[in-house]
Parts: C-alpha cells; structure tokens; sequence
C-alpha cells in the first residue's frame, strides 16, 4: 500500500471526527428541537460520509467499496425521511420554533 | 484507527445528555439516530482495524434499525394524539 493512502485515510478520519463532534455539540447546545434535529441529521451523515471514504480507499476489494458506498446512501436517505417524520410530529405537537429574545 | 473510534464513541457518549436533559419525547429519541449514524461509523473504523468485514454489514443492519425506530416512534406519537 502506497504511504499517500495512509495519509490521506487519517486526514478523512480526522475531517470525520471533526464533524461528529459538531453534530454531538449542536445536539447538546441547540435551543429547540428543529435546530437540534437540522444538526443530528446534517453533520453526522457528513461524518459517516468522510468515514465511508476513508474505509472504501482502504478496503480489499472493490465489492466492499461499493457496499459501503451503498451503506451511506442507505443512511442519508433513512436520516433524511426521519428528520421530515419528527419535525412534522414536533409541529403538529404545537412546539414553535425557538425565536431570539429581544 | 482504535483511537479514532475511540473518540467518535466518546462523542456518541456525550449526546447521551440530551436524552438525560430532553425535554419532549421526541428530543430524547432524536438520540437513537445519532447512535444509528455515529455507530455504524465506529463499527466501519473497526471493520478496518480488527480487519473484519462482517462488521460492515452489522453498520448496515444499525442504520436500517435506526431508520425502523424511527418511523415506530412517529407513528407512535401520532396515535396517542387521537
């Protein structure tokens, strides 16, 4: 295995976890649950996204590249659908969303 | 690769809170699709470094448990508004 790839691969790691550290703050700081929801859904499957990258350019084969790929389209598109379902529940629940206090 | 998943489950720990802090139902499960995301990533850097590729499929099988929970839970919610 060429070094670049190795690299390359912790750098993708890194960029990962900078985004699942986004995701976890903005899910503990946010003030209501459509930004909390806007912050779960985004940012973690952007992680998993820079995840997904780095494992599929180091894998065996290209079968499991392509899985994997799969597997993360397979999580946007579940992600996705569950923030639409709990953000139209919150709003026919009543709960407004948070505005700034004058 | 171990320290790495070590410290996307340090994340997923954290977010732990706001199931504890969660004012609605509906804030407490927001969590489990976090822990279908960041999971499944812990176990694809794992897959990498104990070389098991049969954890990729358990990632898969996490994401579609995540997505199934929460469908279960709007549906839920909805019926108990009736």
């Amino acid at each position: 295995m060429p070094p670049w790839i190795v690299i390359v691969k912790y750098l993708l790691l890194i960029i990962a976890l900078f985004f699942f550290t986004a995701g976890t703050l903005g899910v503990l700081r946010f003030p209501d649950l459509y930004s909390r929801l806007h912050a779960l859904t985004k940012c973690d499957n952007l992680g998993l996204g820079f995840v997904v990258a780095a494992i599929a350019i180091d894998a065996a084969d290209g079968w499991l590249a392509v899985k994997l790929i799969l597997l993360w389209f397979l999580a946007l598109a579940s992600s996705a659908t569950a923030c639409y379902l709990v953000a139209r529940s919150g709003l026919r629940a009543g709960r407004d969303p948070w505005e700034k206090k004058a | 690769m171990y320290l790495i998943a070590l410290l996307i489950l340090i994340t997923l720990l954290a977010s732990l809170g706001r199931m504890v802090l969660g004012p609605t139902r509906a804030d407490k499960l927001m969590v489990t699709q976090l822990f279908s995301t960041c999971g499944s990533a812990v176990l694809l850097v794992l897959s990498r470094a104990m070389e098991m590729d049969a954890l990729v499929d358990v990632a898969i099988l996490l994401v579609l448990l995540g997505a199934v929970a929460m469908v279960a839970f709007t549906l839920a919610d909805r019926q108990d508004r009736r």
